[in-house]
């Protein structure tokens, strides 16, 4: 559990974080949290020979509304979103997710960037933003671009962000209207990786029937999934129990799930199934909130 | 509540006092075995082994050695020339610190490299190339008796196979002739599987060899440094390290479970490299070595048997057991008892016939059988009666607690004489259950559940009415390597009162600092502050065999009571003195002597202790100092009635322990709040192999849980509120009447747990789930039952 040597550098403004990743080149990496880097340079199974520490570059942590956008800076860290009052009052998915990742230690320091930027379908942001409709804003060189969600995941431990650039910011359409949305995931105990996990959000029209919906699936692909077919059957029903269960039968569908220790695949399209209709009845309760 | 002889000031038995030791533990103060520096220290890493059986056909340390800073790598072959590349176990089996020619488990260790650095010992490591030739591993227990399984201990003269021992006891014919002739017979095959102790402190050593004094000082994390001491010495004696010149320090320890009772290859490596080069030498196992390398525990697979009456009296039970001990049997069992103390399996219940038998075999798993928070294989057997008598109650159609009330041995019955040959020596079974039912409301529970069946939710009640077998043990059953189990305290008390006592005995969170000082105070009357107690140091504690099986209140407690009684002896020879009068014209009371009717006239301990140096009479030794090596008569049988309410989820088949009420009893208690922790504790490392808990091979022998990320060890968050109390059935034998509980919890909760998981879901047709219970096992179970479908 010894890591291999490593430079360290810790810049206080981004543009120098940038010129250094330009500099060191591939064998650089960002270090925000390192709750899930430093573990894999532990086991040796990462071993960087830069670290690039972004923690003493100011404005990267906030949870803000604006411009009609929930703007969480890429450096926040879980736990201040779990103390974040618009997130209490508006987001309630974020204090299911974030309750579920890990421990308080963890959380003190994990970041809702990094979480995204490993790119591993098994953390929980990730299907949180795909049933939220996140964008991603993604800083470099020559400034800032701004990647859907939906193109933010390329593949194993890959995301939308190049070398040489940064995730800076996560922005979210602002909760309007009979919003709810909710987050839950099957764990063998607390801070596990999911055995299956499920992020809905819905949105209503004051007759009870679905404007908007989201649902995002952990670690039952190999990348964060979008349940579409199951999004299309919610948007404009009236969210009956048989539509909600057609909903969950989709999602069951549509994931490809691996075995492995947590479960088989039965197992796993059967909690995707369960959990799914849950959490679009949770999130239909928060809305008529 | 509990009534004290003593005063709170006094603080003897039955006072919940605060841990001495805690001050240091809370303050990061405590001195473990990875804080010991010394000048000149050098630090070791271990290459691995990464396939269970290979043949090593060349290891090549010029990578590593050009490493600056990389000092040496020491291979199997080095050891060779000093004889010391194998070691003996506890269980007189043998054992390789280093391989010269083949790995026999996956994590082995293949050679050990010295260098400048902890850091610079892990790059050294990574850089030593080894080349195996992998060969097909013996991974089930079962097919390791098959005809053409591989020898796997080739290294043993004339073996022709991979068993290793047989045992069995009771009587044989009598039970087959119960079994043949009963109503009512179940019977089912489980596997208490291979789990490990994960105590959070890893292991690690300090190995300090003097070239100039021929003295080797041993920091290390072991339960029984006086043991080791004698282990080290039989195996490098050899090389002019006898006994004498060996120094074992025990510092502070961070959990030891049993996992800190066997010698380690790690060890001895560490020995050696210091011996031959005069550096101190540093090893400190990581997490993943814990995991992987150390013993394991359990790994039991049982196939168990009940014979009854149809109205519901048990009549004999029957047990066999294929215990599978991976490379090398490195159990921790007294010498005589190869598969422990298993023979308790007849549990809480009275009836006359009982035959139980166990093979043990090789497989390519680490070695070990350690006795995991348990007298040695009792939580094996307490799980397969306790599993046994609720499957009996459901096919006499019985309610679990109404059959094993009727079927307790009574109160009026101790001592008991069990068909497996132990003689209880106390308990009040009738009384715990009852307690613990009252305190749940088990008859409302009930209600409850058939509520809860008609919505479609599933509560489960289950329970646990365990009797322990501790404090081992009497010198003509129990010993180590021939050496007897008893164990000692010394007493010192300096001229103004003040004490220290030593122990052969180790506290690894026990609170042994706290307790043991209490035991004096209760005997003497010195305040329990006024106490000082070491253990661990070789050269200045009694020898005794350490702590582990719940022996250390029922051994060096006794012996602490034994010591001080011996001094409180003198004191009275010295009041007499003081105060003119005969020995008979003199009372006691805690901290006292005073003359029989004149009250006034009286000396405290501490004047009797004072004059014991300035004015003692004439014709008795100076100083007041005490030692006792205390051999028990016989174990201590503590009990305990456990009752354990789930809640599991009708679709995702989450399991909830809504509520666990433990009624224990230890006899008398020393520390209420102590007896509290340790059941907490012990009921947390019970849920563990109940719900969470297992090490998985693949059959290629990869360990497929490797760290704790798959390996489950159960947090605060998977505890539910413990609910603990107690009855009180003092071990008549034992000078203070008290009895072990360390282990108990861990012993007893697993099948109340498991018990409640399976009446949950009993209606839908499950009759046995093997542990851990997990929601994907039980999942599949549910679908093999027909209540969920299945859909490939």
């Amino acid at each position: 559990m010894i890591a291999e040597n490593f430079n360290y550098d810790a810049p206080t403004s981004l543009d120098e974080a940038i010129a250094l990743l330009h500099e060191y080149g591939d064998d650089a990496k960002i270090l925000a949290g390192g709750h899930s880097l430093i573990p894999m340079m532990k086991l040796r199974f990462a071993s960087p020979t830069h670290l690039i520490d972004i923690n003493n570059i100011p404005g990267l942590s906030y949870v803000k509304e604006e411009d009609g956008y929930l703007k969480i800076g890429a450096m926040t860290k879980e736990v201040e979103v779990e103390e974040s009052e618009i997130i209490h009052a508006k987001y309630q998915i974020f204090m299911d997710a974030t309750k579920l990742i890990a421990d308080p230690q963890v959380r003190n320091f994990g970041t809702l960037g990094g979480n995204l930027a490993h790119g591993d379908a098994a953390n929980d942001h990730p299907a949180v933003m795909i049933a939220l409709g996140a964008d991603v804003e993604i800083t470099g060189k020559d400034g800032k671009r701004t990647v859907g969600i939906d193109d933010f995941f390329q593949g194993f431990y890959t995301t939308a962000v190049e070398h040489g650039e940064v995730l800076t910011e996560i922005r979210i359409p602002a909760a309007s209207g009979n919003y709810g949305s909710a987050y839950h995931k099957a764990e063998r105990k607390v801070g596990d990786y999911a055995t299956a996990g499920v992020a809905a959000m819905i949105q209503m029209d004051d007759q009870g029937r679905c404007t908007k919906a989201g649902i995002g699936l952990t670690n039952v692909s190999p990348l964060p999934l979008r349940a579409s077919r199951s999004e299309e059957v919610l948007i404009g029903s009236d969210l009956s129990e048989a539509v909600i269960a057609q909903a969950a039968q989709y999602a069951s569908e549509d994931c490809s799930p691996s075995e492995d220790l947590r479960g088989n695949v039965e197992y796993k399209r059967h909690l995707v199934s369960v959990i799914t209709k849950r959490m679009i009845n949770k999130a239909i309760s928060r809305a008529k909130k | 509540m509990i009534k004290c002889k003593t005063s709170k000031e006094i603080g003897g038995m039955g006072h919940s006092k605060k841990r001495k030791e805690d001050a240091r533990f809370i303050q990061g103060k405590g001195n473990y075995v990875d804080d010991v520096k010394l000048p000149g220290m050098l630090y070791m890493d271990i290459v691995r082994s990464p396939y269970a059986y290979a043949k090593i056909k060349s290891i090549d340390a010029t990578a590593a050695l050009a490493i600056p800073g990389v000092v040496a790598v020491v291979t199997g072959k080095d050891l060779e020339k000093y004889g010391l590349h194998w070691m003996p176990t506890l269980m007189s089996d043998t054992q390789m610190v280093l391989p010269t020619d083949t790995v026999m488990y996956q994590a082995q260790e293949v050679a050990a490299v010295i260098a400048t650095s902890r850091y610079l010992a892990r790059d050294g490591k990574e850089a030593v190339m080894v080349d195996y030739e992998p060969m097909k591993p013996v991974m089930d227990p079962f097919k390791a008796l098959d005809e053409d399984a591989p020898v796997l201990r080739s290294d043993q003269e004339g073996k022709t196979d991979n068993h290793i021992w047989h045992w069995e006891v009771g009587d044989k014919e009598k039970t087959a002739n119960v079994f043949d002739n009963a109503d009512v017979v179940v019977k089912q095959q489980m596997h208490i599987p291979r789990i490990h102790v994960a105590s959070i402190e890893t292991c690690g050593c300090v190995a300090s060899y003097d070239k100039v004094t021929n003295h080797l000082t041993m920091y290390m994390t072991t339960q029984a440094p006086h043991a080791i001491r004698t282990v080290i010495a039989l195996v490098a004696g050899h090389v002019g390290l006898t006994e004498e010149k060996i120094r074992v320090i025990s510092p502070d320890i961070g959990g030891g479970f049993g996992g800190k009772v066997p010698v380690y290859p790690g060890y001895v490596i560490a020995i050696a490299v210091s011996f031959l080069t005069g550096a101190p030498i540093k090893w400190i196992e990581d997490r993943s070595e814990n995991l992987q390398a150390d013993s394991f525990a359990r790994d039991y697979h049982i196939t168990a048997e009940m014979a009854g009456t149809k109205d519901g009296k048990i009549q004999a039970t029957r047990f066999k057991v294929l215990a599978d001990h991976g490379y090398t049997d490195a159990s921790a069992n007294p010498s005589k008892f190869p598969t422990g103390l298993f023979s308790i399996g007849t549990g809480s219940y009275d009836y006359g016939a009982a035959y139980m038998e166990a093979d043990a075999v090789y497989t390519n798993k680490p070695p070990g059988g350690v006795a995991y928070r348990c007298s040695f294989r009792v939580t094996e057997a307490v799980h397969a009666i306790e599993r046994m008598t609720d499957m009996f109650a459901k096919k006499v159609g019985k309610d679990p607690a109404q059959l094993r009330m009727e079927n307790f041995i009574k109160k009026e019955d101790f001592p008991w004489a069990s068909p497996t040959g132990w003689s209880y020596d106390s308990g009040d079974y009738h009384a715990g259950l009852q307690k613990a039912m009252d305190a749940i409301d088990y008859h409302g529970l009930r209600k409850e559940q058939i509520e809860m069946r008609a919505e479609g939710k599933f509560l489960g009640i289950g329970i646990s009415t365990f009797t322990e077998v501790v404090g081992a043990g009497p010198s003509q059953d129990f010993d180590i390597l021939g050496i007897k189990m008893f164990d000692s305290a010394e007493i010192r008390v300096h001229p103004t009162g003040k004490a220290i006592a030593r122990f052969g005995t180790k506290s690894q969170g026990q609170g042994h600092e706290t307790t043991y000082a209490q035991i004096i105070a209760e005997e003497l009357g010195i305040p329990m502050e006024h106490i000082q107690i070491e253990e661990g140091d070789t050269d200045t504690a009694p020898y005794g065999l350490g702590t582990y099986a719940s022996r250390s209140t029922p051994t060096a407690g006794a012996a602490a009571a034994m010591a001080a009684r011996k001094l409180r002896d003198k004191a009275k020879k010295i009041a007499a003195h003081l105060l003119e009068v005969s020995e008979q014209d003199l009372e006691w009371e805690p901290g006292k002597f005073f003359v029989k009717g004149a009250p006034e006239k009286s000396k405290t301990i501490q004047e009797i202790v004072f004059a014991a140096y300035t004015n003692h009479p004439e014709g008795m030794e100076g100083g007041f100092e005490a030692t006792h090596y205390y051999d028990p008569p016989n174990l201590t049988f503590p009990s305990g009635a456990y009752i354990c309410v789930v809640e599991v989820d009708a679709e995702t088949c989450d399991i909830k322990v809504r509520r666990f009420v433990a009624i224990d009893d230890c006899g008398n208690i020393i520390n209420p709040m102590i007896v509290q922790g340790q059941v907490h504790g012990g009921l947390t490392q019970g849920i563990a192999p109940a719900m969470y808990e297992e090490l998985i091979y693949d059959d290629s022998g990869n360990i497929l849980n490797g760290t704790f990320m798959d390996y489950l060890v159960p947090t605060a968050v998977e505890s539910p509120s413990w609910e603990t109390g107690h009855t009180v059935t003092p071990a008549p034998h034992h000078p203070i009447g008290a009895k072990g509980v360390g282990e108990s919890p861990t012993v007893g909760a697993p099948p109340a747990i498991v018990n409640a998981i399976v009446d949950a879901v009993a209606h839908l047709g499950i009759k046995h789930l093997e542990i851990p219970v997990t929601p994907f096992k039980l999942f599949k179970e549910l679908q093999n039952v027909g209540y969920f479908k299945k859909t490939t």
